[in-house]
């Protein structure tokens, strides 16, 4: 099977599916001439054309919009964010356009529109450039939200979101756009909804997705030298959510450690542990932890980045504290 | 009335023919009787939330309903009944969106400031001011996409213009030269703040330039010189792909909303404008250049009133949405009921 970077099974995806669909373009800030600030788009400007690769200013609200309209009208828009940061300045047209205009018009427009892009930290960006935006847009009926973590993930979950009718919010990461994994040649699709273990085990659930996976991944490794026995469930689709094999992970192991970007206040995080206390009290040997951000912003220093940031150290001590090991 | 103004209005109707003045007034009437019933049920407590009368501006939905074709599109703010009475939405269903009634024109989910007919070509019914303006440059690009021949025209008020979406999206359909039309309905007020203190420069078309657009600025006095001027404006989107910043200088008779009595201006002003009301210009010049009998007018007023009072009592017997109507067109693949076994409703699976 072909081995692939994430960004080079991003950049297939929307190939094949430019290729399959003459209504789907791609929109966004150096998507075209540049190939992408990241290099999701490699090639694609000169495969399909100025038409259907379009290089827009600095105007996210505007591309964003525009994309919304042009979605209203039966077009297919991916507009890439060249950070997912600078979705702030086009929340009201994702929030109040995109979200809301099914429901709005009383079916009467649909707005299947992807917005995709790098989330999260990167490395020693500051504040403003460090952002989870997940928890921002999960928590608004009307959207779809998926993260993810591997080239076969990316690959069959973007071509999923494209054809998706809603408008849905696609969450990459700059720092995983070379990871490396197996994408297989002929076309497959991943559902949205569906979580994905990564990693099978008995003692302990560790629920995560995006950026968060390869933490959890290492903290897992971490535990196993010391016989605890972690199961790692990769969300991948944050809206919807996979809550059946959340609870029955947790009704297996009996414990949960939630390992993700972003700051742990009214985010994702806290809404995954509602849904266990509610669907698995009974189950539960131990409360359900968070690790995340520090509730802080993010400083440029690489050494108070590091403490802030969730790592496998801090994901491991969560372990051990579900597990009573100290 | 004077002389001056006796010869001007004859000036404005030179060469329109009395069918065609007619069927401007009653058109414009039709939308003014519509609001004015909209007001009475307010007051009677039968409407909620925020009302936008459009009394005093109807001129320009129906020269604007002239020089569309066929699924050309209109997209406009909340002020949007005129609109809808104009592109031929059922009046019925506008005052049931108003009762919030399952027969309303958006299923009662909207209310007075989220109307959309998309077969009458009324693309809304946007209530956060100026973000429709890039959502109504991407209807324009997808007509440029697909080659289909349609021109958008996108409404929105003097209050707008300073908003990030309107330069985002006006930046935009600059570079891409989209087919459209942005017309800014300056009637003179953002809520209580008058223009002086929301525009750094009067003129609000010289941002044209900077935009790359063509750009016209008049008084909205007739249906007529509203429609010539408009059209112009159109046909260089669909011909040229250019698009125009158009300014409608008019005024709005009634307060923002009708919680808004309206007393930051003065009563003289209120006059000065009134002899410039469109609506009563066109029934001036129908009594004095057509002669058109009083009875007729009187007639015709009676029609609109009765369909109106008609429109207003199917909306006040009209049943409520269902209760399970609030989980539709959430999402695309059919009635939603939330994402969590742990807060889906009563009653659902
Ligand atoms: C972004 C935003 N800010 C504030 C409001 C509240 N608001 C609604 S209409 C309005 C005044 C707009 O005036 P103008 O654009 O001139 O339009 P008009 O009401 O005169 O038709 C305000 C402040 C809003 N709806 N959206
Ligand atoms: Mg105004």
């Amino acid at each position: 099977m072909p081995i692939l970077q994430i960004r080079q099974a991003i950049r297939d995806a929307m190939k094949e599916e430019m290729e399959r669909d003459e209504r789907v373009f791609l929109m966004g800030e150096e998507v075209g001439y540049y190939n992408g600030a990241y290099k999701c788009s490699e090639g694609l400007l000169d495969h399909f054309g100025e038409k259907r690769v379009i290089d827009t200013p600095i105007t996210e609200t505007g591309f964003a919009g525009i994309g919304i309209g042009a979605a209203m009208c039966g077009l297919r828009p991916i507009i890439e964010f060249m950070t997912f940061n600078f979705s702030a300045v086009a929340f009201d047209q994702i929030l109040n356009n995109a979200a809301k205009l099914r429901h709005m018009t009383h079916g009467q427009f649909g707005v299947p529109i992807v917005f995709r892009g790098p989330n999260a930290a990167a490395h020693m960006l500051g504040s403003t450039h460090s952002q989870a935006f997940e928890h921002f847009y999960a928590h608004i009926p009307g959207l779809k939200v998926i993260a993810v973590a591997t080239p076969y993930d990316a690959k069959g979950l973007l071509k999923t979101a494209i054809r998706d009718e809603n408008p849905v919010l696609f969450l990459e990461s700059e720092l995983m756009y070379s990871v490396k994994g197996e994408v297989p040649e002929e076309e497959y699709l991943i559902p949205f909804g569906q979580a994905d273990i990564k990693r099978p085990g008995e003692h302990v659930t560790v629920i995560t997705w995006g950026q968060g996976v390869p933490v959890a991944l290492k903290a897992a490794e971490l535990a196993a030298a010391e016989d605890v026995s972690c199961e790692v469930i990769d969300l991948r689709s944050i809206r919807p959510m996979d809550e059946a094999a959340i609870i029955a992970s947790v009704k297996k192991t009996n414990r949960a450690v939630i390992v993700y970007h972003g700051w742990p206040n009214g985010g994702v995080g806290g809404d995954i542990i509602a849904r266990i206390q509610e669907l698995a009290f009974d189950d539960l040997d131990a409360p359900v932890l968070r690790v995340c951000y520090e509730d802080l912003p993010m400083p440029y220093a690489e050494n108070l980045e590091n403490l802030i940031l969730p790592s496998p150290e801090r994901a491991l001590a969560a372990i051990r504290r579900v597990t009573y090991k100290r | 009335m004077d002389a001056a103004y006796e010869a001007k209005l004859r000036a404005d109707y030179d060469g329109q023919s009395r069918e065609d003045v007619l069927r401007d007034y009653r058109e414009m009437l039709r939308i003014r009787r519509f609001e004015e019933a909209a007001a009475r049920a307010y007051t009677r407590g039968k409407i909620s939330g925020f009302l936008h009368l459009y009394i005093g501006q109807e001129a320009i939905a129906i020269a604007t309903q002239q020089v569309m074709e066929p699924g050309d599109r209109v997209v406009s703010t909340y002020r949007t009944h005129g609109f809808a009475i104009a592109l031929g939405s059922d009046p019925k269903a506008c005052a049931a969106e108003l009762f919030g009634k399952a027969a309303g024109l958006v299923g009662g989910v909207g209310g007075s400031m989220h109307f959309f007919d998309k077969e009458r070509g009324l693309w809304g019914g946007y209530a956060i001011v100026g973000n429709h303006i890039p959502v109504a440059a991407g209807h324009a690009f997808a007509s440029q996409y697909t080659g289909d021949g349609r021109v958008t025209l996108c409404f929105m008020g003097d209050g707008a213009v300073g908003i990030g979406p309107v330069h985002e999206g006006m930046t935009m359909a600059g570079i891409m030269k989209l087919p459209i039309v942005f017309v800014v309905e300056n009637n003179q007020y953002s809520m209580g703040t008058p223009l002086k203190r929301t525009l750094p420069v009067e003129d609000i078309t010289a941002r044209a330039a900077g935009y790359g657009f063509a750009s016209d600025r008049f008084h909205v006095t007739s249906v007529q010189e509203t429609r010539r001027r408009l059209g112009e404006a159109v046909e260089r989107a669909r011909k040229d792909g250019k698009p125009t910043l158009v300014e409608l200088i008019t005024y709005r008779f009634r307060g923002h909303s009708m919680s808004d009595p309206a007393k930051y201006r003065q009563k003289e002003e209120v006059d000065r404008w009134r002899l410039n009301d469109p609506l009563e210009r066109t029934l001036m010049a129908l009594k004095t250049i057509y002669q058109v009998p009083e009875a007729e007018l009187d007639a015709m007023d009676e029609t609109i009133v009765a369909e109106m009072d008609g429109a207003y009592e199917f909306a006040d017997k009209a049943p409520a949405p269902a209760p399970e109507a609030r989980f539709d067109n959430v999402m695309a693949e059919g009635p939603y009921y939330g994402d969590s076994a742990t807060t889906r409703p009563a009653g659902v699976e």
